[in-house]
């Protein structure tokens, strides 16, 4: 059986040292590990930023495609092969940004593929631009006399777009945010976790100490429901959104790949792709 | 008698013009006619003019004539907009409700359509009556028509099939009556032969489905619709998926997922579409994963002319990604080819493992034609190098090198999944392995292990000749213009003029060699096309095609290019 070492390459991140990031990648390997994935039956798709490059740090199948793009490559992988534990990854930037059209619509179509943001409320690759979770009168580069826009909620737009799992954890909970992950590869639909993974380069307001005083950490409500979506609502609204741990999941969901017509349950690149003869001459019907 | 007829019905989009047509066209297919139709329709549900034309012959053409013979009209519209073309002496049926009027060189038959209609149940079959009015012109027995009516309304019950059948009958003798069965206007009799009768969407459908296609990630678009909506009827059969995304941006992205993956997967769009795609198709050749994309062309640049037609995304196709990656780019020209061009595309993109542009143009998406059998063993599958397990073994404990730098630049691929086979994949510039780097010596041997992977390469028959040798001039053309050209070249030899047919099927890698070779000993040289930039023209030149006498045949109305066009330009020129 693979360990977390198994999920280790040799490869050094392009990341600063301190970057969330870090914990982030250590979370995924000891989430794969004690699921018993072995390393070739996973495959993480990741965008484009600093965070981006995570496919290429942990030991499966990785693909890091252009800039936003992240969910529907992943989809796509998923239809093909849907016996792949697939994993989608990027920073906010990637995924609320630029991406946040496939967000919403990959939240909609419900397959079983997990989401992981890093999200550092800033453009760090670009070197250090607002991003689309930036607080309203943050500033950065191109916001120099503070950010006028208002931050999208991570957790508020997933849960208002119908999401069936949501999950988010900080950096510094490496415990939690492995618990997080299996959770979210173990559930079968579409699950995000959204991950506060400070910038230490370029984001000096929501530092490590920032989130460790503002985190509503979950764990520590007993009576919190995370199977009832309205107090779920009501908990990341009144949180500013900034709730940790598991915030809501619905296990009755069906995943797109359960309700596809026909498709089967081998693998699509298992299946034999030549049309029989008999399909072809009734396909034929229609048109003479 | 009649060799060959033009034939038109116009109305209101909404009214049953379409199903008119269709009734029409297919009913005549099956008394072995070479049918060709072609919709003038706008980008709106009900309401505006519209017109289904169908050319119906003993041979095949592949074009729309510049002439109707008979003009079926719904509303007055379609007589003051249509009646210009119809020949002298010919016929314009229309319902008498609207009190039709018409100009002196036709003859107007005004048929009580609706009222007929409605006394044998229903207005709505007014269509059905002006059918039977057609086939007592042109001299065909009404139950050519029961076949058809059948199968659109059999299920809706016995008693609404002979309601149609009793329109159509009293179409025809309220025709009689009129004197309307003019010997001038019968069609000579075709010999039976069934025939297969479908649109150019239909045979890519059946052509994906053929060559092995399991996922086809879309976005819906004027002309491309019709692929998703016929392979998402006929995928449960064969356990593939369709899949209605967001935007083509997610369209393109999730293609290249299902690929990388080992799925054949393709996807289908328009002009506006294929400009969206374009940073992905860019991912496609960086990352070496096959995929075919469909591109439905018609009138540009933005929301142009969504339901014209136009051939003027060939520079788009070829240059519009940024950066440079080795491409295939297909032009089917018929039915039949785009059968087998899918096929064939998807054996390029895996044994080439580049992205494969398939363009066809409205004209041949929506065109309902006569086809010729179509043979499931034109389609073979060949999916290019793939690991095996020695591969596997040999790189057993370390990565698989996805990227390995070979004489002919192609690497083998391995899919997720496989044990033993864990490499990285990255539109960044990467190593053997895949891992990036970005150090010139790297950049330039996988730059040139790329480009290599085309270099030299030849698609068959991307040039196909007909015609005269030596000729007096060569007519060079793309798409679905292989119709009028083939129509015009006849007219020209019949006129003294020794002419050739040049037609080319692919515009990447650029047949130069193949259309060096055409064009020799051609005295003038004339490119077809519907465009207002001469695209095909510079082309030929760009990839260095010694020509420089050619002259440009353009077309950019938005409607297609008739062979009297093109006749009328080469006798000018003469």
């Amino acid at each position: 059986m693979a360990t977390v070492k198994d999920f280790r390459n040799n490869v050094r991140p392009n990341w600063c040292p301190g970057c969330g990031d870090f914990s982030v990648q250590a979370s995924i390997q000891r989430a794969l590990a004690g699921l018993g994935k072995e390393p070739h039956e996973v495959a993480i798709v990741s965008g484009i930023g600093c965070s981006g490059r995570i496919s290429g740090y942990i030991n499966t199948y990785g693909f890091h495609g252009v800039h936003g793009r992240a969910l529907p490559a992943a989809q796509g992988l998923k239809l093909a092969n849907r016996h792949l534990t697939v994993i989608a990854a990027g920073g906010d930037g990637d995924g609320f940004g630029i991406g946040l059209n496939h967000f919403m619509h990959a939240v909609r179509r419900n397959m079983d593929i997990t989401y992981i943001v890093m999200d550092n409320q800033i453009y760090g690759l670009t070197k250090g631009q607002h991003s689309p979770t930036s607080a309203h009168g943050f500033e950065a580069k191109t916001t120099p006399q503070g950010n006028i826009e208002n931050a999208i909620i991570p957790t508020q737009v997933a849960l208002g777009a119908g999401i069936g799992f949501l999950a988010q954890g900080f950096s510094s909970d490496v415990n939690q945010l492995v618990q997080l992950i299996e959770q979210a590869i173990q559930y079968r639909g579409f699950a995000l976790v959204n991950v506060f993974s400070p910038c230490v380069t370029y984001n000096k307001i929501n530092t490590y100490d920032w989130f460790r005083e503002h985190v509503y950490n979950l764990d520590q409500v007993p009576d919190y429901d995370p199977t009832d979506r309205a107090a779920a609502m009501q908990m990341v609204v009144k949180t500013g959104g900034l709730a940790t741990g598991l915030i809501y999941r619905d296990d009755s969901r069906v995943p797109y790949e359960d309700q596809i017509p026909g498709y089967p349950e081998q693998a699509l690149v298992e299946e034999e792709l030549a049309l029989s003869e008999e399909i072809f001459q009734n396909a034929l019907k229609q048109f003479a | 008698m009649l060799e060959q007829l033009s034939w038109k019905v116009g109305g209101q989009q909404g009214e049953g013009v379409e199903s008119t047509g269709e009734t029409f066209a297919i009913a005549l297919n099956r008394q072995g006619y070479y049918v060709y139709s072609f919709r003038h329709f706008s980008s709106r549900i009900k309401g505006g003019h519209s017109n289904d034309k169908v050319r119906v012959s003993l041979k095949q053409y592949r074009a729309i004539a510049d002439y109707t013979d008979v003009l079926l009209a719904f509303d007055q519209e379609s007589i003051d907009v249509n009646a210009h073309e119809v020949r002298q002496g010919g016929v314009v049926i229309a319902d008498s409700k609207f009190n039709p009027t018409a100009p002196d060189h036709v003859r107007l038959f005004s048929i009580p359509l609706t009222k007929i209609a409605e006394e044998c149940g229903s207005a709505i079959m007014k269509n059905m009556v002006s059918l039977g009015a057609s086939a007592c012109l042109l001299g065909l027995p009404i139950e050519i028509f029961r076949e058809v009516v059948e199968e659109r309304f059999l299920r809706k019950g016995q008693r609404i099939v002979d309601q149609n059948m009793e329109a159509i009958s009293r179409g025809f003798n309220h025709m009689k009556e009129l004197g309307g069965a003019d010997p001038e206007f019968a069609l000579r009799p075709a010999d039976g032969t069934r025939r297969l009768f479908m649109m150019g969407n239909e045979a890519l459908g059946l052509g994906a489905l053929a060559a092995g296609a399991r996922v086809m990630p879309a976005y819906p678009i004027t002309p491309a619709s019709d692929v998703m909506e016929y392979l998402i009827k006929q995928f449960p059969k064969v356990g593939g998926v369709v899949v209605q995304t967001e935007d083509e941006i997610a369209a393109i992205n999730m293609t290249i997922g299902a690929a990388y993956g080992g799925a054949r997967a393709l996807t289908c769009t328009a002009g506006p579409g294929l400009s969206l795609m374009m940073e992905a198709i860019g991912l496609a050749g960086m990352t070496e994963t096959p995929v075919v994309i469909i591109d439905t062309q018609r009138g540009g640049p933005s929301t142009g002319l969504p339901t014209k037609q136009e051939q003027s995304d060939m520079l788009a196709a070829l240059f519009g990604t940024h950066g440079e990656i080795p491409k295939i780019v297909l032009n089917p020209a018929t039915t039949e080819e785009c059968f087998t061009v899918v096929g064939k595309a998807f054996n390029l993109a895996e044994r080439y493992q580049c992205p494969v542009i398939i363009m066809t143009d409205l004209q041949l998406s929506l065109s309902k034609q006569t086809t010729e059998p179509l043979r499931l063993e034109d389609v073979v599958i060949d999916r290019g190098a793939v690991a095996d397990e020695a591969d596997l073994a040999a790189a057993a404990g370390g990565e698989f090198p996805r990227y390995r730098l070979t004489d002919s630049g192609v690497s083998k691929r391995v899919f997720p999944g496989t044990k033993g086979g864990l490499h990285h994949v990255t539109g960044v510039e990467h190593m053997e392995t895949g891992r990036p780097n970005e150090t010139a010596g790297n950049r330039k041997q996988m730059m040139e292990k790329r480009m290599r992977k085309l270099q030299g390469v030849e698609i068959e028959d991307s040039v196909v000749r007909t015609g005269d040798e030596s000729p007096d001039i060569a007519i060079v053309g793309i798409g679905s213009n292989i119709g009028a050209i083939a129509e015009a070249k006849e007219w020209l030899q019949r006129d003294g003029l020794k002419v050739a047919h040049v037609h080319i099927h692919a515009i990447l890698p650029f047949p130069k060699r193949q259309l060096q070779e055409a064009l020799s000993g051609a005295k003038q040289v004339v490119v077809v096309e519907n465009n207002a930039t001469a695209q095909l023209r510079h082309l030929m030149s760009f990839f260095g095609v010694d020509c420089p006498h050619a002259q440009s045949f353009l077309k950019y109305n938005g409607q297609a290019i008739l062979p009297v066009e093109i006749y009328e330009f080469c006798k000018e020129m003469n």
